[in-house]
């Protein structure tokens, strides 16, 4: 790979005003549910709706910051990251169908309603352990941590790089979903899990489940972020800069590049996972659906759009994209795509250093 | 041909007794009633033996055949059935026919066109009388046994007298057709069989003979069908592959829209059938015309591609990942809003329908068989293209070292525009492929083309012959595995097997060496 | 995200602009009152476009007709239109953006269950009311949602029973086939349950499932044939849905089976799919529905014409969803005006009991139990892509959204 890329440092826009921005940005956004509870009449009143969807932007944002730091800081282009983020949706949403308990349609005090239509006679092994919350979210990091493991070890081990790396990690995430589809796998199929009732205690269709989750999902932003930026400036996070650009040259030097790489690797589908574990409950439903290859390349294109190699801008993409994305869905549901499909060409050949490189000089 | 038919029924009518009127007229009662009484009208006619009833029952089984409210039964000429003579139409509704009466009419149609001229009414009767067995079969087949010289047909009569005579009362007969039907090696003659055996215990032993004689036949066929569909389905990989294998092998880039290209190949193929649908000497060539357009259309596109925006983005293939799978979004939902969401209809030219019977009884399909030979087509031209034609040679010089070759006078932008524009163009001739064999849809491309991103890093990058032999391999691996494994399991292993073995080898089954390889 | 400028095609501006542009020369005079919003939520684009895009364009049909008759209660309907692009989770917020955002009083819209299940808490939560018009397994029932499509006991049933019928062909044997996920295997489980209590035994059932869009059917195709190859008259019960249909029947008609010898009844095949496919060597193959457009009387002949003045082609098929779609608007119609009021607590119990004369030739109520009664019809497939009625019940049929087949319903929560 010859691309160099911007430093990740933005140079003109200066990084106090950035991080000003950035704190009113979440200020902003921490104030939302306060203002849902105003009342309906009031001018500063903001529904619903606008809640709930920007809680699952944040989760989207999250996703985008992992890809980032994947990619954008040790050029690893995972195209299976949404598989990372649907594993993690899928663990927590056991857990939700455990808490279902005898209320669903069939009453079963166990079994969820699609085993027993399937005809389950008992709980699936794997599924032991999901009726407690902690499991849950262990599970939620621990199994895409350990794929992100396996499939990392190999690959990189094997040195296999750039759009190789890209291509692999596409069929992965596309084996997942054929084989999540199948509904003999045990995790219902097509449908996925829906009809979820409650999490830790309190009933899921209400505002305050609602600002929890809104409020939990900006902290696992803020954590994320805080933890990306401390890795990316580490010395750690340097080397990778390195093996981005000059991936033999580090080898040579004497480094480990495959460890260094494995650790951001997991590390990276372990965030995923965790934003797929608040996803979920926001939006009601997990299904094969999130592992199509489809979601993924969206997903590494908001952090192109938003300017990959620096955090900020994976977050600023997330954003900016889904939001645009929710309008046009709405006001013109016919011509969206091109929308979408001309800002993705756009960006990318005009853009190289997405919407943050706007607000920043070039390096050099 | 059907008109010399008709003057011989004219001239066995003429011969007719006068009192066969009165058996046809019984014969008739109840046509057009219900879908019973139908059939059972259509079963004695079938019995009569009258030869009057053929054009009737053939009218019948166009959804031709009429019936005024007085009961008069029309042929499509508005005559009397009966009487052959000019009837007042009016009124007349068409007698409806449904599964039922069409099976009945099948075998009475047989039975009556067993003794036809024409060799294949002949053969189609054999079959038709074998697929419906009877008692009253046996007196008729022995004649017509007793008349016909041609082999084939002789070897169709008597399965079907076979399978007549297991009906029979005759013990020697009965075991004579078991022993002639264990030769046969067919489902069917296994399924005469296995009914058999269930009326007649006292012949098991030697019913499950044949029954055994047929399946150890019908083993070794259903080895070679296997093989052929894993073939088939390893030249549809090719086809969607070849163009990969150029732009991705070749030059490097990742064009995530490559299944869109294929997609608009399979419109351009619909877009000839339906210029020349209105011209009837043309129509039956709208497929073979459909192949340049096709080539043509996509390469076009692709030109435009490559010149317009992926030059823009050499030596970033990620990039240039992201970038088309934008275009493949734009250029999905044009075709959804030019040709609406709905799938399109592209008809099947006549010798790509049904199945050909190779020697030892497999069974292929035709469809399919036509595009494991254009599969190879394709990839012969391709080779040709690159090794023997200047614009190959250049292609080569570009890809193996760019600045020497524009010190040699090559326009390599030139050249890359072709390339991509080549690659372009095979996967339009992939669209042509499939749109005889799956849905002609915006959304035909997105199922292909993680397949084929496979196909092209498993045989290696940059490797032809890779690609032919990755394509097969995966194509065949997967039709083994799916009757064991279901048909998504299947295709999950042999995802994994492929991620598996590019852990051990990076570069494929065949791999570039030399410093190409390291780029 | 409150700027709703649906002007961005013609149909859309035609639905939009409402009844001025739509009849000129008749403009009914509505009173100053806020108009009638109604949601539609059809994917228009992504897998499901194929089928969804025609449905919306119901919609969108039914509106126009509603206006250009005076609207509803006097007040104008105006559509607003939103495309959840196949994507389930982007159905439930598209759903709640309907509800809360643009204040929807009815909606129209999903035709996967996936997508209804996706929908539905949100539907509950904010007590909206959805239409839902495609035929479902079952297995369900929501205060807020109407189900105008047919429930397992209104299709699948009487199709098999048809099949093991004389007129049928009396097959005895049969083999499952559907896409792998809840509708085909829920009802298949019924049809299981349903065959086994007609003497069939499990031997004689075979039973696959492949995934969505499968386009392969080479091996499945040969199975079906070996196992009917077993000596006793077999039929194929399909339930693949939508996009592997066209090479499903491609491989069933270029291996010769024929509907003489092996019929195959699908529940998930209509006009519109055929449309896509050479019917000519499909003919006698089966479908069972609750409307076929060759359906006889004038309320199909009318729907079937406003249908084709609308969408300006006069050789558009309609097919059941669509029926079903129509046969929804206008209850919900009914209902309002039964009501005076779109308020959705006064609309549903209004809509119990309404009765319609539906295109499909009977007339249809809905049941207390958010169903529609329907006819079931079978027809065989003729080479000009049309069903020709081969059978159909005398009366409309009551829906049982929970079948007596699954053994569970005994100890089910009311």
């Amino acid at each position: 790979m010859s691309a160099s890329l911007a430093a990740p440092a933005p140079g003109g826009f200066g990084r106090i005003t950035l991080r000003l921005v950035l704190i009113g940005a979440v200020l902003l956004l921490a104030l939302l549910p306060v203002l849902n509870r105003l009342p309906m009449d009031s001018a500063l009143h903001v529904s619903d709706f606008i809640v709930s969807i920007t809680g699952k932007w944040i989760t989207y944002a999250v996703l985008a910051l992992a890809i980032d730091l994947a990619w954008g800081y040790a050029g690893i282009l995972s195209l299976g990251h949404g598989a990372f983020f649907a594993l993690g949706g899928y663990a927590i949403g056991m857990h939700l169908m455990r808490l279902i308990g005898p209320r669903g349609v069939y009453g079963h005090p166990t079994l969820p309603d699609f085993m027993v239509f399937l005809g389950y006679q008992e709980l699936p092994w794997y599924w032991l352990g999901f009726d407690h919350f902690p499991f849950a979210v262990f599970m939620a990091m621990a199994v895409p941590g350990s794929l992100a493991l396996v499939v990392g070890f190999l690959a990189f081990r094997s040195r296999i790089t750039g759009v190789y790396l890209s291509i692999i990690t596409q069929a992965l995430t596309y084996a997942l979903m054929l084989a999540f589809f199948r509904n003999d796998m045990g995790f219902g199929g097509n449908n996925g899990f829906t009809d979820f009732k409650e999490l830790l205690g309190m009933p899921l269709n209400t505002s305050s489940a609602r600002s929890t989750l809104f409020y939990a999902s900006l902290i696992l932003l803020l954590g994320a972020l805080w933890l990306c930026t401390i890795v990316t400036r580490s010395k750690l996070g340097r080397v990778l800069v390195a093996i981005r650009d000059a991936e033999s040259r580090v080898r040579f030097l004497g480094y480990n590049v495959t460890n260094h790489k494995l650790f951001v690797f997991v590390l990276s589908a372990m965030i995923a996972g965790l934003a797929g574990a608040l996803y979920v409950p926001q939006v009601g439903i997990i299904n094969p659906g999130e592992f199509s290859p489809g979601n993924s390349i969206e997903a590494v294109i908001w952090v192109a759009v938003g300017g990959r190699g620096s955090l900020v801008g994976a977050l600023l993409g997330a954003f900016s994209v889904n939001a645009l994305k929710t309008w046009l869905t709405t006001v013109a549901p016919d011509l969206w795509l091109f929308a979408l499909g001309g800002l993705f060409v756009a960006v990318t050949l005009f853009l190289p250093r997405g919407l943050i490189g706007l607000f920043s000089k070039a390096p050099k | 041909m059907k008109r010399s038919l008709l003057g011989f029924l004219l001239v066995l009518l003429l011969a007719l007794p006068a009192s066969a009127q009165d058996h046809l007229a019984t014969a008739l009662t109840g046509l057009g009633d219900g879908f019973g009484q139908t059939a059972e009208a259509v079963e004695r006619l079938g019995a009569l033996g009258d030869p009057r009833a053929i054009p009737l029952l053939r009218a019948l089984q166009d959804g031709t055949l009429r019936r005024t409210p007085a009961g008069t039964v029309l042929l499509p000429d508005d005559t009397d059935a009966m009487t052959g003579a000019k009837a007042d139409a009016a009124g007349a509704e068409g007698v409806r026919i449904n599964n039922r009466v069409r099976q009945v009419l099948r075998g009475a149609l047989g039975r009556l066109q067993l003794v036809s001229p024409d060799a294949v009414e002949r053969l189609a009767a054999a079959e038709a009388v074998f697929r419906t067995p009877g008692l009253e079969n046996v007196p008729l087949l022995q004649a017509a046994l007793a008349r016909e010289t041609v082999p084939r047909i002789r070897a169709q009569l008597e399965l079907a007298l076979a399978a007549s005579q297991l009906r029979a009362d005759d013990p020697a007969g009965k075991r004579d057709a078991i022993a002639r039907l264990g030769t046969a090696a067919t489902t069917e003659a296994r399924a005469l069989l296995i009914e058999a055996r269930i009326v007649n215990p006292e012949l098991a032993t030697a019913i499950n003979v044949s029954i055994a004689a047929i399946e150890q036949r019908l083993q070794l066929r259903r080895i070679a069908e296997t093989l052929f569909q894993g073939l088939s389905l390893g030249s549809v990989l090719l086809l969607a592959a070849l163009g990969l294998a150029v732009t991705f092998g070749v030059m490097g880039v990742i064009n995530m829209a490559h299944g869109e290209f294929v997609m608009l190949g399979a419109y351009a193929t619909f877009m000839v059938q339906e210029l020349c649908r209105g011209i009837p000497w043309l129509a039956p060539w709208a497929l073979p015309l459909a192949v340049p357009a096709a080539f043509l259309l996509t390469a076009a596109a692709g030109a435009l591609l490559e010149r317009g925006l992926i030059r823009h983005l050499y030596g970033r293939p990620l990039e240039t990942l992201l970038m088309t799978f934008g275009v493949g979004m734009i250029l999905q939902q044009a075709v959804r809003l030019a040709f609406g969401a709905q799938n399109r209809e592209v008809i099947s030219p006549a010798w790509m329908q049904g199945t050909l019977l190779l020697p030892g009884g497999i069974a292929v399909t035709q469809n399919r068989l036509w595009i494991i030979v254009f599969g190879i087509a394709v990839l012969l031209v391709v080779v040709a293209a690159i090794r023997f034609t200047r614009f190959g040679l250049e292609m080569r010089a570009v890809v193996q070292n760019r600045r020497i070759a524009a010190t040699m006078g090559i326009r390599t932008g030139r050249v890359d525009a072709m390339t991509f524009a080549f690659g372009s163009g095979l996967a339009g001739l992939a669209g042509v492929a499939l749109s005889q064999i799956d849905n002609v849809s915006p959304n035909l491309g997105t199922g292909y083309i993680i397949d084929s991103f496979m196909v092209v890093v498993f045989g290696g990058v940059g490797s032809l012959a890779g690609t032919l032999v990755g394509a097969l391999t995966l194509g065949v691996v997967n039709k083994m595995l799916e009757p064991y494994a279901g048909a998504v399991l299947a295709k999950v292993f042999v995802l994994v097997a492929i991620m598996l073995f590019i852990q051990r080898r990076p570069r494929g089954l065949f791999a570039l060496k030399g410093r190409a390889a390291e780029s | 995200m409150s700027a709703t400028t649906p002007l961005l095609t013609r149909r859309l501006a035609l639905a939009g602009l409402g009844a001025a542009l739509a009849a000129p020369a008749f403009r009914p005079s509505f009173a100053q009152a806020a108009p009638i919003k109604i949601g539609v939520l059809h994917s228009l684009s992504g897998t499901m476009a194929i089928s969804e895009t025609a449905l919306r364009d119901t919609v969108l049909m039914m509106v126009e007709w509603a206006n250009s008759r005076g609207g509803v209660l006097g007040r104008r309907l105006e559509a607003v239109v939103v495309d959840p692009a196949s994507n389930w989770p982007l159905f439930a917020e598209k759903a709640r953006e309907l509800l809360q955002v643009h204040k929807v009083d009815v909606t129209f819209g999903c035709w996967t269950s996936v997508s209804r299940k996706s929908v539905l808490p949100v539907f509950e939560e904010l007590n909206g009311l959805l239409f839902y018009p495609v035929q479902y397994e079952g297995e369900e029932e929501s205060k807020n949602i109407f189900y105008t499509g047919a429930a397992p006991n209104q299709q699948a049933i009487p199709a098999v029973e048809y099949l093991m019928s004389e007129d049928g062909g009396a097959a005895r044997r049969i083999a499952l086939l559907g896409t792998d996920y809840v509708y085909p295997r829920t009802t298949n489980r019924i049809l299981r349950g349903f065959l086994n209590s007609k003497g069939i035994t499990n031997a004689d059932i075979m039973e696959e499932y492949t995934p969505f869009g499968h386009s392969d059917w080479q091996g499945i195709v040969a199975r079906v044939k070996r196992f009917a190859g077993e000596g006793k008259k077999t039929a194929i019960v399909s339930t693949i849905n939508g996009d592997a249909n066209v090479p499903f029947y491609r491989e069933l008609g270029n291996q010769g089976i024929k509907a003489e010898d092996i019929p195959c009844v699908a529940f998930s095949v209509g006009e519109e799919e055929l449309a896509g496919i050479d019917t000519k060597p499909l003919v006698g193959h089966l479908a069972a529905w609750n409307y076929f457009m060759s359906s006889p009387g004038a309320a199909n002949t009318e729907f079937k014409q406003l249908w084709q003045a609308y969408i300006k082609n006069p050789k558009r098929v309609t097919n059941d969803p669509m029926e079903a779609t129509y046969t929804g608007f206008r209850m919900w119609m009914q209902a309002a005006a039964k009501a005076g009021t779109t308020a959705v607590d006064a609309v549903t119990p209004a809509l119990i009991g309404q009765k319609l004369m539906a295109p499909c030739g009977y007339e249809e109520e809905m049941l207390p139990n958010h169903h529609l009664s329907k006819p079931v019809l079978i027809g065989e497939v003729e080479a000009n892509g049309q069903f020709n009625i081969v059978w159909k019940t005398p009366n409309a049929v009551k829906a049982e959204n929970w079948s007596p087949f699954i053994p569970e319903n005994a100890n089910r929560r009311r």
